[in-house]
């Protein structure tokens, strides 16, 4: 049996302290020129994301822009990815 | 050598042909669906016309003049009365028609918007690819379907549908081919181009057939049967009615026939067309033979699993290969395979004959292909195949030269490769020395079965033999047994002892194990050992020195036995190697046994791939040999317990049913505490099971505890060759609760499991709970309930295997081409990142222990070589 949430929440959750959710951040242009020149791809080449993902919403990002996300891992202790912002309809 | 490569394949590019071509690459037209003509002679102009390419011996090509195989057939064509659509076109059709006037063929935007447009689609390809612009190229047309007018002409604009499979209807009135046709011819080069349409290789109009290409006669061969009479293929079948339909519509339209019985032939001819290139259309009724069974026309060739893509290009069948069923030989090594005389006697080697070894393989030839090791074939430098037959062998002895090829059989020591399905990993097809033996089963060492996941049930396998110098080199470097020793999945060995060889390596290693050096020397002697020096010069030695005479001189190892987790303080617990001396612990499972321990994976990466797999080999036969030599049998005795300790597991059980029935009072009377999101029935049956598997757990430890330690039963248990605690608790005191979906047994008639207990009854006995073990026996009821989850498990195996696999074989296609790059980042094959660091750590799992890196021990290494 489900119980039927009486109202809406009035606060929006902020989902970026959950604990499941990796840290986001806005990559500078020049760290995003270093990382394309480092891996030596193109913008298209790189994994994606979208504008409306739960975690970078409230970011204000533009699509294009890379995101970093740093990522607790069980065998590496930390590792970090690269995402670009890309729009879907 | 040189390489003679002057041209080299860049890209293909895929079109349409045009009316045009089609008649121009036409060795004939075809206008009668006659076949034969009374003398069985093909008819001209027919549907098996000899311009068409020849299948009857003895007959010649009028195109080419070449003989059966020779020819390799030519297409015809055929006029179409009135034009036709092509079914596989229709999708681009519909999306070209609904986008462009009625009127003047324009694409429906506006001029000032077009070239925008072209540049937007540039822009997105370059960011996302093709697959972005295919999808853009989409989002245009959804938009322009809409517009009703014409931006060029100002002509207005109707709705256009598609009446499955292939009518148009504007304004509930049909457009018919003609029509589709014309406005298709009015589209400009340049506005097609928005649709991503290269107009020299596809023109709209050229979709909408006038000219049918009829396929050669060798791609619809027709068989003899044995009356003499003669069967057609399906396509040969379809284009008659084709042709035939054709012919009707041809005469219609001559005589001036009304315009609806032309409208019904136009509409065959289209079924009939639509068939012969797909005839598993939706809403279209698929033709049939007259026996009922569908016509196998040209897209039921190519597609699906039974397709000429599946099946024939991509799954090709193999020759040199052979398959029968496996058993075991412990006496082999593990990359050795026993084969039989009679497989060696059929597959051969080929060997080129040199100044050097020509005395040598004309020895084979003059042995004839009956006398083992002889030979099948000789090759001529000029490539000719001779058999060598007892009659024809002395001959072919005389003939050979230097250049000569020998197909020779199968000896000891030729490469093979063996494999058994399901492939699911890279450890399923291994490369195996081959070892010729009597019998006609393949034989492994049962020490492999673990990364084939073989038994010896009826399980059969695979061999084939490479052919050339580099395909063995290849296999013996990349897929040799003793380079995949160590498991990509968790960088453990993958092979080690299991069963016996286990039990008897445990029994030798115990402290306690001593035997005279006259033993120690059989027992080595029995494993091939004649090197004895290694061992001590006593009057007795233990059995860890006799372990010891097979490790290196330099090694040192520490490891923890499987009693480490239990008593760290037994004397067993730490497995400790000091210069190739075995000073303490016991070499039980987690030590030597498949997917675990640190012991197999340290002697590979420090002593190689074959001195492994030479040790594996050695310590899996002297495992044997000791239980050969101290004798091993378990027997009903072993599963006894005192009467003490039957009386304690009878009063636990007689416990916890008094605490059951307490429970279940509880829940008549509504007085059972619920727990949380859970309902009053939940309850109980959570609490229920809790109790009984808290019975049987306590009952399994006394038997733990009270079992004689010394039993061999007790002693295959510990060593972790066979057997566990729960199975001897469920043979010697309780086999406990058989549980469907997770909770007790529920189903069968109303409100009870069977007819023998009250309606509503929920005591353990009823639902599945057997309170004895099997030694006890079986009551009829219990036996029932065991046959119940026996039946639901196996049939939950076999519904699962085909889930699995087919989830396994869309993972793999996914997969396929991800390559970690020497940047470490892991990527497709159009060089789009998937992982910046392979596995997030860039750790190569074969060369680690189990997915990390032992730093310390690393440290450890280097500060005692200093």
């Amino acid at each position: 049996m489900v119980k039927k949430r009486k109202s809406k929440p009035t606060e929006k959750l902020d989902v970026s302290n959950h604990i499941l959710v990796p840290k986001h951040e806005k990559c500078s242009e020049t760290e995003k020129k270093a990382l394309l020149k480092k891996f030596n791809v193109e913008i298209k080449d790189l994994p994606k994301i979208s504008i409306n993902d739960a975690a970078i919403v409230d970011m204000n990002l533009q699509p294009g822009d890379v995101v970093k996300i740093t990522r607790a891992s069980p065998t590496a202790g930390e590792s970090i990815f690269y995402r670009v912002v890309i729009e879907i309809k | 050598m040189d390489e003679y490569v002057h041209k080299k394949v860049d890209r293909i590019e895929f079109g349409f042909m045009s009316s045009k071509a089609i008649k121009d690459m036409a060795s004939a037209k075809i206008v009668t669906p006659e076949l034969y003509d009374k003398e069985g002679y093909p008819v001209d102009g027919g549907l098996m016309d000899i311009r068409l390419g020849v299948i009857d011996p003895g007959l010649k090509c009028k195109t080419c003049g070449g003989k059966l195989k020779e020819c390799p057939g030519h297409f015809g064509y055929m006029e179409l009365a009135r034009p036709v659509i092509h079914i596989k076109f229709i999708t681009l059709l519909y999306d070209l028609v609904r986008c462009t006037c009625r009127d003047c063929g324009r694409i429906l935007i506006p001029k000032t918007k077009i070239d925008k447009c072209m540049e937007d689609l540039v822009r997105v390809e370059l960011e996302g690819g093709l697959t972005a612009r295919r999808d853009r190229i989409k989002e245009i047309i959804t938009e322009l379907k809409s517009t009703n007018q014409c931006p060029y002409c100002k002509a207005k604009q109707f709705k256009i549908t598609l009446e499955k499979p292939t009518t148009f209807l504007e304004e509930e009135k049909k457009i018919s081919p003609i029509e589709v046709r014309m406005r298709l011819e009015k589209m400009t080069d340049d506005d097609l181009k928005v649709f991503g349409i290269n107009p020299v290789a596809l023109r709209p109009e050229w979709t909408v057939l006038t000219v049918m290409p009829i396929p050669s006669v060798t791609m619809r061969p027709s068989i003899t049967l044995e009356s003499g009479e003669r069967s057609e293929d399906d396509l040969t079948h379809k284009l008659g009615d084709i042709v035939r339909i054709n012919q009707r519509l041809f005469e219609n339209i001559n005589a001036g026939a009304p315009e609806i019985i032309i409208e019904d032939l136009w509409d065959l001819l289209q079924y009939h067309i639509t068939t012969f290139f797909d005839n598993e259309v939706s809403q279209l009724p698929p033709a049939r033979h007259r026996s009922g069974q569908p016509l196998k026309t040209l897209t039921a060739r190519i597609k699906s699993k039974e397709g000429r893509i599946r099946h024939n290009l991509a799954g090709k069948r193999t020759n040199f290969s052979a398959r029968t069923v496996i058993s075991p030989d412990p006496k082999l090594n593990i990359n050795e395979v026993g084969i039989p005389k009679v497989v060696a006697m059929k597959l051969t080697v080929p060997q080129r004959v040199t100044t050097w070894n020509m005395e040598y393989l004309k020895q084979f030839v003059s042995r004839g292909p009956e006398t083992y090791p002889g030979s099948n074939y000789v090759i001529r430098p000029d490539g000719k195949r001779k058999r060598i037959t007892n009659e024809t062998k002395e001959q072919l002895v005389e003939e050979i030269q230097p250049g000569f090829i020998v197909e020779r059989h199968l000896m000891d020591g030729d490469i093979a490769i063996f494999n058994r399905q399901p492939s699911l990993h890279r450890m399923s097809m291994m490369c195996h020395k081959i070892k010729v033996l009597p019998g006609l089963t393949f034989r492994i060492n049962p020490a492999v079965c673990e990364p084939y996941n073989a038994d010896f049930d009826g399980d059969e396998m695979n061999l084939h033999i490479p052919q050339t110098e580099e395909a063995r080199a290849e296999a013996e470097i990349l897929m040799h047994v003793p380079t995949q020793i160590i498991s990509p999945r968790y960088g453990l060995s993958i092979i080690g002892c299991n069963k016996d060889a286990q039990t008897g390596m445990y029994v030798l290693s115990k402290k306690d194990f001593k035997l005279t050096r006259e033993e120690a020397v059989d027992l080595l002697a029995a494993i091939n050992i004649t090197d004895f020096s290694r061992l001590p010069d006593k009057e007795i030695v233990s059995g860890r020195d006799v372990i010891s005479a097979l490790l290196p001189k330099d090694f040192n190892f520490t490891g923890y036995s499987k009693v480490y987790k239990e008593n760290k303080e037994d004397p067993d617990a730490i497995v400790k190697i000091e210069k190739g001396h075995l000073k303490s612990g016991v070499l039980d499972n987690a030590n030597l046994g498949e997917g675990q321990g640190l012991l197999l994976r340290h002697i590979y990466k420090q002593y190689g791939p074959d001195f492994a797999s030479d040790f594996l080999g050695k310590i899996f036969r002297l495992g044997n040999a000791v239980l050969t030599y101290t004798g091993f049998t378990t027997g009903i005795g072993d599963i006894d317990i005192s009467a003490d300790a039957k009386k304690q597991i009878m009063d636990i059980t007689d416990n916890t049913y008094v605490e059951v029935d307490q429970l279940i009072k509880d829940y008549n009377e509504g007085t059972l505490e619920t727990l949380p999101g859970r309902s009053m029935k939940e309850t109980l049956e959570l609490k229920i099971l809790e109790k009984l598997n808290k019975a049987r757990n306590r009952s399994g430890k006394i038997v733990a505890d009270t079992a004689r330690k010394d039993s061999e039963l007790m002693t295959m248990i510990k060593s972790g060759g066979a057997g566990n605690l729960l199975n001897l608790a469920q043979m010697s005191a309780c086999v406990g609760q058989q549980s469907m979906r997770g909770g007790r047994i529920s189903k069968g008639y109303e409100d009870r499991t069977l007819s023998v207990f009250k309606k509503n009854d929920l005591s353990p006995a009823a639902r599945g709970f057997i309170k004895e073990g099997f030694k006890d026996g079986l009551r009829p009821h219990e036996l029932f309930f065991m046959s119940m989850t026996g039946r639901d498990s196996l049939m939950d195996t076999a519904l699962r295997t085909p889930k699995s696999g087919y989830l396994y074989r869309r993972l793999a296609n996914a997969m396929q081409d991800l390559k970690v790059n020497n940047d470490f980042t892991v990527r497709d094959a159009s060089n789009k990142i998937v992982q910046f660091v392979y596995g997030e750590d860039g750790v190569d799992v074969t060369k680690s222990e189990s997915g990390r890196i032992n730093v310390k021990r690393i440290i450890e290494k280097v500060v005692t070589e200093e």
